[in-house]
């Protein structure tokens, strides 16, 4: 046993040290690792029926990520172009949605962060955290009433004869970048407001007293500070977006698939989990390789993300 | 570089709520002084520091720097820096980058940039560690990186709030130093804030020493020293015994004040007070421990004191000797080490004397507290 271990051991005693080690050492294999590693094993098989799985039948093939990129056997169009499709949307609309989360809460995260008022700002955090007991299906119909063609802004607009006819926010997809953006924008403030609020106001007075602008204080100053928390907040809500169902199953137009939905699809409806799996390790691995290139672009560490 | 202008406070007051902070401050700063604010914690020196730099409005009253009212104008249209008490140099920036910030501001190129910090790198002797972070510096490096970007910005006035309070003693005394030469070297108007005497009168031209958001004396060193204004700052600034009692007779400037516990004792009126004091006026003496010595005479006089040796203790350059007078009145004597074996065993009576004029009397008024 090593120093670091022993020391370990001193200091939160036997049964303290390996009910920690067990409990973390389950979380992190049976729960995570273990999951994973079992569906990615599943994605490299042929769709079989239970009996026949590890059977004379069963073996590797590529068969199920062919079918992602090619589509079905025999495909004259040469890519499986719908759900390609749905895939390259949901990427995007995944980074839409962070975009939006960060404009909207780096000012909030900015001004919880840096002022001094305890109780104003224990209320505020208090406003924003409370919305959030409500389940995620119950916020995500109250987005569907409010977007909803007799909805609430359509009743507004309409009283105030600002629009004639009801826009429909649903099928423009309004209404799921709202909801998903307003689903994880406690993910994106909390990371920020954290790291802001240790950044010293004296440096915010210095350089204001030098003459730099808001502008410049925010882009020389608070933002390159605040780039753990930025980072940290923007890694959570696109994988989180991306990886969203209820949301765009519930605020989605009817001709605007998520790629979750798809794999649900094949999950349960097509009850094909090598495929569903195929789709599923794609997804991940897509998000992992779009959020480790921004970080290195942004000249971002993985130890920074956990301050 | 700027030099030589003046910063004037009139009638200024300055309020949070009901809480005075400042009250009525009338200072004139002479261009190219180097002035010290010095006060206990919260007696509002920061306060009036933040109104010259702009960060804070002032309740009431003008604010003047070169002759110009600042009223209403920001700190980035003042002509002044400021050097906060925890520097507040930018972590990320490079130290060149920390350096020249206000010409990056001001949309200086790259090239001209660099070439500013350098100078002023050399001028502070780190010469050729501008491509450093700050973390990567010591204490007394990170101060005159501080000192360096606000130089930078080319200001009329710098404004320091207690800048050395962070570092250890020998920086400090240090620091002081170098603080001082570069203000001779750049000519500008510093104003300093501290609780420290020792920085405020070494560094300073001149002094304004402050109580709960009061002025009560602006004078050079020597004089806030020897001739307080009032007995708060005798009390604050160094050390002192305080006798208190009524004005029995004046003659000549001098009185002599009928003690409490000491009887009768002579001493010189403070300047301030000179022709303010009248017979039976409820006043403050103070002896400074330096001025006391033994009277080897045995003559009785109204500049003598009989005292016994509580205890003595040995500082180096001196000797302390706390004595208690009659009725318990505690004093402190300091003797200066020549040489020769001067503890005192405790409970040795003595007689000790002082010079009229090293005794100064004020009106009565509060101490500073320890």
């Amino acid at each position: 046993m090593n120093g670091f271990m022993k020391d370990y051991f001193r200091k939160n005693g036997a049964l303290m040290g390996w009910t920690l080690i067990i409990l973390v050492g389950f979380w992190t294999v049976m729960l995570i690792i273990l999951p994973q590693l079992y569906m990615f094993d599943l994605s490299f098989h042929p769709h079989l029926p239970p009996p026949e799985m590890g059977g004379p039948k069963d073996h590797y093939t590529l068969e199920n990520y062919d079918y992602l990129v090619f589509g079905a056997p025999g495909n004259e169009d040469g890519y499986n172009k719908v759900d390609l499709l749905v895939f390259g949307r949901t990427l995007i609309a995944a980074a839409f949605v962070t975009i939006i989360d960060l404009m909207l809460c780096y000012p909030i995260a900015y001004f919880l962060g840096q002022t001094k008022g305890g109780g104003f700002v224990r209320i505020l955090v208090l406003l924003l955290i409370i919305p959030y007991w409500i389940n995620e299906i119950l916020r995500a119909f109250a987005f569907r009433i409010i977007f909803g063609d007799s909805g609430v802004i359509n009743e507004f607009l309409m009283l105030f004869a600002i629009i004639d006819s009801p826009i429909d926010f649903i099928r423009a997809n309004v209404a799921l970048y709202a909801g998903l953006g307003y689903a994880y924008i406690l993910l994106m403030i909390f990371p920020m407001y954290n790291v802001i609020e240790s950044l010293d106001r004296n440096q915010i007075e210095a350089a204001r007293d030098m003459g730099a602008s808001w502008v410049t204080i925010h882009r020389r100053i608070v933002i390159p500070y605040a780039k753990p928390g930025i980072a940290s907040g923007c890694t959570m809500v696109f994988m989180l977006s991306a990886g969203a169902l209820a949301a765009p199953q519930i605020l989605g137009g009817p001709s605007s698939l998520w790629f979750t939905q798809l794999v649900y699809q094949w999950f349960n409806t097509g009850g094909n989990w090598p495929q569903a799996s195929a789709y599923a390790i794609v997804l991940l691995v897509a998000c992992l390789i779009i959020v480790l290139t921004v970080m290195r672009l942004f000249k971002v560490n993985m130890g920074d993300i956990g301050k | 570089m700027g030099s030589g202008v003046s910063v004037d406070l009139q009638d200024m007051w300055i309020k949070f709520g009901d809480f005075v902070a400042v009250r009525e401050a009338n200072v004139n700063i002479k261009g190219g002084d180097f002035f010290s604010f010095l006060g206990p914690s919260g007696c509002g020196k920061t306060t009036i520091l933040r109104a010259v730099s702009g960060f804070l409005e002032p309740s009431a009253g003008n604010i003047l720097i070169g002759g110009e009212n600042m009223i209403g104008k920001g700190p980035n249209e003042r002509p002044t820096a400021l050097i906060f008490q925890n520097l507040a140099l930018f972590p990320l920036m490079k130290v060149w980058e920390n350096i020249a910030f206000s010409m990056e501001v001001r949309g200086a190129s790259h090239g001209e940039r660099r070439k500013r910090a350098d100078e002023l790198l050399d001028m502070i002797a780190l010469t050729g560690q501008g491509d450093k972070l700050p973390s990567e510096l010591s204490g007394g490096q990170k101060q005159r990186v501080a000192i360096a970007r606000a130089l930078c910005a080319e200001p009329d006035v710098l404004l320091l709030d207690e800048p050395l309070s962070a570092l250890d003693l020998k920086l400090r005394q240090h620091m002081r130093t170098e603080l001082r030469e570069i203000q001779k070297r750049v000519g500008i108007t510093f104003i300093y804030i501290t609780h420290d005497q020792g920085e405020a009168l070494t560094m300073s031209d001149n002094v304004a020493v402050m109580k709960a958001g009061i002025i009560d004396q602006i004078a050079d060193g020597k004089s806030i020293y020897d001739d307080p204004a009032t007995a708060f700052v005798a009390s604050f600034v160094g050390e002192n015994n305080c006798f208190r009692g009524e004005v029995s007779k004046i003659v000549n400037g001098e009185a002599v004040v009928d003690t409490n516990r000491t009887g009768l004792l002579r001493g010189r009126i403070a300047s301030d007070a000179q022709g303010k004091l009248s017979v039976g006026d409820d006043v403050m003496m103070f002896i400074r421990p330096e001025a006391l010595h033994l009277s080897e005479d045995g003559q009785e006089s109204d500049t003598r004191i009989l005292a016994d040796v509580h205890h003595s203790e040995f500082e180096g350059q001196s000797y302390n000797v706390f004595l208690e007078g009659t009725e318990g009145k505690e004093m402190k004597m300091a003797l200066t080490n020549r040489g020769e074996a001067r503890l005192f065993d405790a409970g040795t009576s003595m007689a000790i004397k002082y010079d009229a004029s090293q005794a100064v009397i004020v009106p009565a008024g509060e101490l500073a507290s320890e």
